[in-house]
């Protein structure tokens, strides 16, 4: 098993975050990862994405063109990032400003409205758990009791007391994706 | 502290092997997209547990010669930058080199020339392979391909450089830096406190004083001097060439690429087998000393070569010595920062195997 994955958006919205949680819930289940972040001058325009594979080999190349799975939270990466996923492949977006939604019929489609509802229930800085909640449902791969050890590791001491909301986030998430 | 596995970035597993190495002292200078190395050991403090002195110098200048009088005094000492840095930082590892001081540079390598930018790059081989400062000499250029790679090199690069009194050079790029993959660390090894019989630690009665000099006006004393220093670099590429090689048993054509390239060709190589392209990858671990004599016998046996570097194609200069004409070399690179991906890779070497 090897899953390609992208994760592109806003800066601030947890993108390089929810990636690194991803590759430490796979290093709990003693998959190879690896996690690579966009760093240059389109991060400091104020996009981000970042590349994470969980395998169960080796991993050879950390740079792709081509996703099984790429997760979308702005219309600059849906334009973007539409395209690269393979056929057969899946892509996750959330609806919030997005303008064009995505029109392949060679991939299955799900929306995820996780700026909403975490805006909704207040919980708006764990925002990305509740995209990560929707991922792990429709690409049943992380166990969420990993997750929440990739949590612990990903998260300093201090933020430890808001693991239970990010795990309701999480439970959240996984009610609310829809097949588009 | 134990063997432990961690999820860290590259420029992270750099810092924390060289505290757990034994290192004695850090002298640096901040410049994206390595100064994690700083801020690593900033945060990690080592003077308070193994005694290990992280300086932040006033320039790259500064850091380079901090590592000269460190080295002098046999310490096991280091610095880091990006290619910019690493330029400035040159007349003080040519006078290391020349006064035969062992210590570890890494450059974690960016775009140029010039400033250039802060994405990944592989422009700066000819500068870590063939000198990069003035005078006859080289380093020792190691090259990691993964975050693993990034930490058990720095003990080895310590190593090799105290075996030969030669400064070490971990040569990486902005996306093995930035990058995070599983990293198995070692148990912490201690500081040394061994006085080396060189090394200028105070002259006791027993010996006539150590100098440390890289300046001999006696042109006689200076060529034989040149002469000890070639003898050793001969003995380094005897002794030391390391290289990987992948699906090269029964290849017709061979990608030659070290580094970020060498994990791209990784995967282009999947891609060609699975279209019935037999594909190998011959990866150098150390780019000085060069496996010049693996890739003459691989010549033998393939139709061609493709070197793949980011860069305009430095490293497939040295891939052309060794197979001297034996066989079809050529280069494909992307600059500027922009990295190339697997799918591009195989495109490239299928117009390479049409000619």
């Amino acid at each position: 098993m090897t899953e390609e994955i992208i994760i592109a958006g806003f800066g601030g919205q947890g993108v390089l975050s929810m990636g690194k949680i991803m590759a430490y819930s796979g290093m709990m289940q003693d998959m190879e990862v690896s996690w690579m972040p966009s760093y240059g001058p389109e991060m400091r325009g104020g996009t981000a994405n970042v590349n994470v594979i969980l395998s169960d080999e080796r991993i050879s190349s950390p740079i792709l063109r081509s996703f099984d799975t790429a997760i979308i939270l702005n219309q600059q990466s849906m334009d973007k990032f539409e395209h690269a996923v393979k056929p057969g492949g899946m892509l996750i977006y959330d609806g919030n400003g997005i303008t064009r939604h995505p029109q392949r019929q060679d991939i299955s489609i799900y929306r995820i409205d996780a700026a909403e509802e975490a805006s909704k229930m207040k919980m708006q800085k764990m925002f990305n758990m509740f995209v990560m909640g929707g991922f792990m449902k429709v690409k049943p791969i992380l166990e969420t009791e990993n997750v929440i050890k990739g949590l612990k590791k990903s998260l300093p001491d201090r933020y430890h007391h808001l693991i239970p909301m990010n795990e309701q986030a999480i439970k959240r998430g996984m009610e609310i994706i829809v097949k588009v | 502290m134990e063997k432990e596995l961690r999820l860290m970035k590259g420029n992270e597993a750099i810092a924390e092997a060289a505290i757990r190495a034994g290192a004695d002292g850090y002298f640096g200078y901040p410049i994206t997209p390595q100064s994690e190395i700083l801020e690593y050991l900033m945060e990690a403090n080592p003077q308070e547990t193994t005694g290990m002195v992280v300086l932040q110098a006033e320039s790259e200048v500064a850091a380079i010669n901090m590592v000269y009088g460190g080295a002098a005094c046999g310490k096991k000492v280091m610095t880091s930058s990006s290619s910019p840095g690493i330029s400035l930082k040159q007349e003080g590892i040519t006078y290391i080199a020349g006064a035969e001081l062992p210590c570890l540079i890494v450059n974690v390598v960016r775009g140029g020339p010039g400033l250039g930018t802060i994405q990944p790059a592989q422009s700066d081989y000819f500068q870590a392979t063939k000198g990069g400062g003035h005078g006859d000499y080289h380093l020792l250029v190691l090259a990691p391909s993964s975050v693993q790679e990034m930490a058990d090199f720095v003990e080895l690069a310590f190593d090799l450089a105290f075996k030969y009194r030669n400064p070490s050079m971990i040569l990486s790029d902005g996306a093995i830096g930035q990058m995070m993959e599983k990293v198995w660390l070692k148990p912490q090894k201690k500081r040394s406190e061994e006085l080396l019989p060189w090394a200028t630690t105070g002259k006791p009665a027993t010996r006539e004083r150590n100098i440390i000099t890289s300046l001999d006006l006696d042109p006689e004393r200076q060529e034989k001097f040149n002469q000890k220093l070639i003898a050793k670099y001969r003995e380094m590429e005897e002794k030391e060439v390391r290289f990987e090689e992948f699906m090269t048993e029964d290849a017709e054509y061979l990608f030659v690429a070290y580094g970020t390239s060498a994990r791209i060709c990784q995967k282009a190589l999947q891609l060609a087998r699975n279209e019935g392209i037999k594909a190998g990858l011959l990866r150098p671990i150390t780019l000085y000393p060069f496996p010049k004599k693996r890739l003459a016998e691989l010549a033998d046996r393939v139709r061609g070569m493709l070197s793949v570097e980011m860069s305009a194609g430095q490293m497939v200069e040295d891939v052309m010595l060794s197979v001297n004409g034996k066989t079809r070399v050529s280069h494909y690179g992307r600059m500027g920062g922009m990295i190339p991906t697997p799918e591009e890779v195989l495109e490239n070497m299928k117009l390479f195997i049409k000619g």
